[in-house]
């Protein structure tokens, strides 16, 4: 039996082929170093994310993630669900806390649900990865399997806004929030001063409106080079791929030349446990991460 | 009268002994102290060591005492020795804290040490034991004058305490303007509903009090005397005299509310659907009383739609109308608003503000009224326009920054607080300042109420009738540290007449009054001092001989503690006496002087140094400290072990107030190479003790450029600094500039004189 | 329908706070602002053309009863979710959810701005996330490229074709989900049942607040 089990909610934008792949691939590598078990929720559904707020109402929202919560209870009882992505974690614990504390709500949203053939009845923990990592193992079990610290290296700890704001680390405070840099720390990098920790990327209206969110990606970046930092890392999907895919795009609007890899946390802990390229996720990042590729070759 | 012995004491403890040359320090005390008995303790403030000074007083016969350990602040309780005067040289925080511990400070830090055993030898002999005052009075009652919210707190509280209550109320009734509320803000949790204004309880619980001694319709008509013997006399109803003796005053006189009348372009006075606070107050009681909705004055029609316009006639900058923010009516306005909402929920009920200010627990009441409904927004009301039973309100909506306007049935004007503080007795004129319109280029006008200039407590004092005024005619009291303390020892003002406040602020103000008035009262009966140097027993003395009837001392006592008699000589009230100095300091011919703080005390000390020839490259630097922050801070420099200059020697002063400049002249004439004095910051916001002390101080030393001029030295010599007790880290800086600045001066051509 | 907005503009007479309060997710919290304007100064889009009226500025509009111009306002959709206001808010006000609520709201009643970008990425996000139960990536940027037409989209596609190609590359853009061969929920019947459900209940609870019958 594993160390720790939980119920994994992989998300959208994690699956096989989605935009954050390699976020997965990362996750599943550094799970395994860590002896921790995390099964998929059978036929899990999106969570809505932030965007829908306008064409989704309350309950419909609330509904999609309360069948996530039904679909683990029933499936894997008595385990936690995990989210890896900072939106369905949002989404997914403001349903659990909505759902909790309005009985009309919890009432409208049992009798959607039994459309679908399914019933709460006790909302699991809704935690982020992250928390698992901090909380429940702790930096001093993560440090332990480090085989390769990655010295030298200086980082970017980008935390962002939805796994920062509102619900956040327990312990963290929304404006300098610690985690992150104390994990790069963890795994042996060097966390550097920067102060856009928690500026948003721009979320979604970098596709809606993106002349708009690539002036904030622009502004992280900068500051993050200003800092020191060769590479960017990240617990959230959308700021990856926000800071990541539209620097050629950012480099063509502000004469800028910017070229830094924006990896995941979960990345960097792969490869100081030792593990390849591959198992990192490498050949997933837009910006290629050349350094810590030579780095795995080693 | 016991024959005159004089020892001194040379403490080891703490370091002293390893870092400085005691053998030498008791050679010193010998020598050039000249002290009958000389002795050394490796622990001063040990058990062991108090009782060989106490077996040296009693057994001995040691009337004087130099104890040369640490700072005259530290080991007091140790130290206690009041049958004989003491001195304290400070050899600690003074000299072993404030040097490095190097070879080459040794011989500077050890001439630092020898010249406090030298000053502290020097003032003891100086000094004489005070023998307390002897006019005292030992009256324990207690004159509370206004019965409104404050003054029955301090009524019933003073009771509570034991002591027996005098209330003098002007008008016929209990309660002042609280009585005339119909609810009151709140004080209990959740804060979300108006309370009854407990008028009639507290007015009940007074009448019952066999302690408390009631005169409705009176007035103060004479109050002579001190602390613990005040004769009062109260013009009451019947046009009779009362007498009463009284031991402390608590003023509570509260407030008038600022006219309306004086805010045409609110249409107050145009049409009765505009009202002042007090004005709702009415209605609200009135449609209470007929059990009704509160009505539209012009007409009797149910209130439909209400606009509350916060800060009318207030923090204007105009000059037309008062400056400040009165901090009570924005939690009356959110009462007022629930009035209406919890009656029906669909009557428009605006508040017009600009900052919200909710004092205590006023944001919950706030949020509670936000939750009823009532919208608050944030907007300048420019006119209010009258049109048959309504008004319109005209405002700028300060969020979306455009003119706009709102309809009303009624329209309540927020005015504020005026305070009821008698007679001006610093004004030139004692009327009042009518308003006037700001002349342009001209600063703004400060405006007092126009309310009768009558005094209030009638003091018999030479400084005036009434408690000083410090700002827009709220009293004088030490607002930045010392919240109670007045310029009139044994009374005190409490509630809005002593700055804007709200009931629960009142109470607890009133409350604290009381507490302070019986400690006064108390002090005053044992011949001690009030605040700050409570207990001290000395008090001035005048040799009136000398006295030149120059009036300096009895126009400069901050606590209008000295009258003059009939053949204009200064008599002095021992009993107001703060025990500052300002009349010792402000005395040309130095005829005044307290047993153990005098002229000479601090003088000898200035001649006792050792003022080294202009060959030795050693020059001496005087510091004048305030014993109150300066002298403190610089311990507290000396705890933190922040070194500094070794030339200089610092002698304790009891406020600035008090500095003769003969002190200052004598030290230039005996080679000292410059003089520095540090006190307590004055002006607006004051913080010196003595409120005025280091004011007059400044004043008095702003004429020394001259002296020093005609002595043909730098100006730049004396130096007056502001030094708050905070300054600990910053001092020694200070003291090290200035006293470069002084190393590049040529030595002083006055050495050796 | 008869046009929901004239209906819940009648409905609620001149009392658009209690419009908002009664229709809005979260519009019960609009009354609670104080108008400190943290929350404006703390939103990463407020330096941005086009944002006609920050929170504050929305709250304040509501309670002037300016029904028109909050229903036409551009700001809400400027939100990025990224919870600032939400956490710094001193009533502790849930800004984020209250801007939220008013623009699903405006755009429930037909008020919402034409072609506001947000707002159709909204609508083709959910619509998308909806149809099998998981987001189908490629269709949800195609559908968003060609919203104002195929000229458009194409040349909006080509401006984005470095970018699409570098995700390919990095094997995180799955081409094959254009023609629909992409993840999806097993139970897709039961969650379109279950959603229809939901919309129903919402649709019933929104309109007895109005005192309506709940048929638009």
């Amino acid at each position: 039996m594993a160390r720790k089990e939980y119920a994994f909610y992989p998300g959208c934008s994690s699956q096989k082929g989605a935009s954050a792949s390699n976020y997965l691939v990362s996750v599943e590598s550094m799970c395994k170093t860590l002896d921790i078990k995390m099964t998929e929720i059978p036929d899990w559904n999106c969570c809505g994310a932030s965007i829908s707020y306008a064409e989704s109402g309350e309950l419909p929202r609330i509904a999609m993630n309360a069948r996530n919560f039904a679909l683990a209870e029933t499936n894997l009882p008595g385990q936690d669900i995990v989210a890896t992505c900072a939106a369905c974690w949002l989404g997914s614990r403001e349903s659990k806390e909505r759902l909790e504390h309005n009985s009309g709500l919890m009432a409208d949203t049992q009798t959607a649900l039994k459309e679908a053939g399914l019933q709460i009845k006790v909302i699991p923990e809704v935690r982020h990865m992250v928390e698992v990592l901090i909380e429940d193992l702790g930096y001093d079990e993560l440090k332990k399997p480090v085989k390769k610290p990655l010295d030298g290296m200086k980082f970017a700890g980008y935390v962002g806004c939805q796994t920062n704001r509102p619900f956040g680390i327990a312990g963290e405070s929304f404006e300098n929030p610690m985690y992150l840099d104390k994990l790069i720390e963890t795994v042996g990098g060097e966390a550097v001063k920067y102060d856009q920790k928690v500026t948003c990327c721009g979320g979604a209206l970098a596709f809606s409106e993106p002349e708009k969110a690539q002036g904030q990606i622009k502004d992280i970046i900068e500051a993050a080079y200003d800092g020191g930092a060769e590479m960017i890392v990240t617990p959230c999907p959308l700021c990856q791929a926000n800071v990541e895919v539209y620097q050629g795009q950012i480099n063509k609007r502000y004469g800028t030349k910017f070229d830094i890899p924006v990896l995941y946390y979960s990345q960097l802990m792969t490869l100081a446990y030792g593990g390849s390229a591959k198992e990192a996720g490498l050949k997933g990042n837009v910006v290629r991460a050349r350094k810590l590729e030579e780095f795995a070759a080693k | 009268m016991a024959e005159t012995k004089t020892a001194a004491y040379i403490c080891k403890g703490c370091e002293i002994g390893t870092r400085l040359d005691a053998a030498a320090l008791v050679k010193t005390a010998t020598k050039s102290g000249k002290m009958n008995l000389v002795r050394e303790h490796d622990f001063l403030c040990s058990a062991e060591g108090v009782a060989m000074i106490r077996n040296d007083i009693e057994n001995e016969g040691v009337t004087h005492a130099a104890l040369c350990a640490c700072s005259r602040r530290a080991k007091t309780e140790a130290f206690n020795f009041p049958t004989i005067a003491m001195s304290r040289g400070n050899l600690r925080e003074g000299v072993i804290w404030i040097r490095p511990d190097t070879e080459e400070a040794r011989e500077t830090t050890q001439e630092m040490a020898e010249d406090y055993v030298r000053m502290a030898c020097a003032e003891v002999k100086a000094m004489t034991v005070p023998p307390g005052n002897q006019k005292t009075g030992s009256v324990k009652t207690l004159l509370v004058v206004g019965g409104g919210m404050s003054g029955m707190t301090s009524a019933l509280e003073s009771s509570k305490a034991g002591y027996k209550v005098v209330l003098v109320e002007k008008s016929g009734a209990l309660g002042g303007w609280a009585a005339k509320l119909h609810k009151r803000v709140p004080t209990r949790e959740p804060f979300k509903a108006p309370e009854d204004n407990g008028v009639a309880d507290m007015a009940a619980r007074i009448e019952a009090d066999s302690n408390i001694k009631v005169y409705l319709n009176a007035t103060i008509a004479k109050t002579d005397g001190a602390p613990g013997r005040f004769k009062v006399e109260i013009a009451i109803e019947s046009g009779a005299i009362a007498q009463e003796d009284i031991g402390a005053i608590i003023q509570a006189t509260g407030f008038t509310l600022y006219d309306a009348n004086k805010l045409p372009e609110f249409a107050y006075g145009k049409t009765p659907n505009v009202v002042d606070q007090a004005g709702l107050e009415a209605l609200a009681r009135e449609a209470a009383a007929a059990g009704k909705p509160i009505c539209r004055p012009s007409d009797g029609q149910p209130v439909k739609s209400v606009v509350f316009v916060q800060c009318a006639g207030q923090r204007d900058t105009t000059g037309k109308h008062l400056q400040y923010c009165s901090g009570f009516c924005c939690n009356t306005s959110i009462k007022q608003a629930t009035y209406f909402k919890d009656s029906n929920p669909d009557i428009d009920t605006v508040v017009l503000f600009t900052d919200l200010r909710t004092p205590g627990n006023g944001e919950d009441f706030y949020r509670s009224a936000q939750n009823r409904g009532v919208v608050f927004s944030k907007g300048v009301v420019s006119q209010v326009v009258p049109n048959g039973n309504t008004c319109t309100v005209k405002f700028k909506d300060l969020i979306l920054n455009e003119d706009t306007e709102a309809q009303a049935d009624l329209v309540v004007l927020a005015t504020g607080m005026v305070p009821v503080s008698g007679v001006n007795i610093d004004a030139p004129v004692a009327a009042p300042v009518e308003a006037e319109a700001a002349v342009e280029g001209e600063a703004p006008k400060d405006i007092v109420a126009t309310i009768a200039p009558e005094s209030i407590l009638n003091l018999t004092y030479r400084q005036g009738p009434d408690m000083p005024q410090f700002k827009h005619g709220f009293t004088d009291s030490h607002f930045i540290c010392f919240p109670y303390e007045t310029r009139r020892t044994g009374i005190y003002t409490a509630g809005p007449v002593r700055r804007p406040m709200d009931i629960m602020q009142a109470q607890e103000d009133a409350t604290g009054a009381a507490m302070k008035a019986i400690q006064a009262m108390e002090n005053a009966g044992l011949g001690k001092a009030a605040h700050p140097r409570a207990g001290d027993l000395s008090f001035p003395t005048v040799r009136l001989e000398g006295c030149t009837q120059c009036k300096r001392c009895t126009v400069e006592c901050p606590f209008g503690a000295i009258d003059e008699d009939e053949k204009r000589f200064p008599l002095f009230n021992e009993s107001r006496c703060r025990r500052c100095g300002t009349c010792m300091g402000a005395c040309p011919v130095r005829v005044i002087s307290f047993e153990n703080y005098s002229v000479n005390t601090v003088g000898a000390q200035i001649k006792a140094v050792d003022v080294p020839d202009e060959f030795s490259e050693k020059p001496r630097i005087l510091i004048l400290a305030c014993e109150n922050d300066a002298y403190p801070a610089l311990d507290m420099a000396g705890m933190n072990r922040h070194d500094y200059d070794p030339y200089v020697r610092v002698i304790p002063v009891r406020c600035l107030g008090s500095v003769n400049t003969i002190w200052i002249t004598d030290a230039l004439n005996g080679g000292y190479d410059g003089v520095m004095l540090m006190g307590c910051k004055h002006g607006e916001d004051y913080q010196c003790h003595f409120v005025k002390g280091s004011e007059l101080g400044r004043y008095r030393l702003s004429k020394v450029g001259d002296t020093l001029k005609g002595m043909n030295l730098e100006t730049d010599r004396v130096k007056d600094i502001e030094v708050a007790i905070t300054d600990m880290a910053t001092l020694p800086q200070k003291i090290n500039e200035y006293a470069a600045l002084i190393k590049s001066f040529p030595p002083s051509p006055f050495k050796g004189f | 329908m008869s046009d929901m907005n004239t209906q819940m503009a009648d409905r609620y007479k001149n009392n658009f706070l209690k419009e908002i309060e009664e229709q809005a997710e979260m519009g019960e919290w609009v009354k609670m602002c104080m108008q400190c304007g943290l929350c404006s100064g703390s939103c990463p889009t407020n330096f941005h053309t086009g944002w006609d009226h920050p929170p504050q500025e929305i709250f304040m509009l509501i309670r002037a009863g300016k029904r028109e111009e909050v229903l036409n306002a551009q700001g809400m959709y400027m939100c990025t979710s990224c919870y600032n206001c939400y956490v710094r808010c001193p009533r502790k006000v849930p800004v984020t959810h209250v801007m939220h609520g008013i623009a699903e709201y405006a755009y429930r009643i037909g008020r919402a701005p034409k072609n506001q970008p947000s707002m159709h990425l909204s609508k083709t996000f959910w619509t998308n996330a909806t149809k099998n139960g998981r987001v189908n990536e490629v269709q949800l940027t195609q559908s968003l490229y060609f919203k104002d037409g195929i000229g458009a989209g194409i040349k909006k596609a080509m401006e984005m074709q470095s970018v699409a190609l570098g995700l390919v590359k990095a094997g995180r853009l799955n081409l094959l989900e254009a023609v629909g061969i992409a993840h999806k929920c097993k139970d897709v019947k039961g969650i379109h049942a279950m959603l229809a459900k939901a919309e129903e209940l919402e649709a019933k609870n929104k309109a007895a607040k109005a005192g309506t019958t709940g048929k638009e």
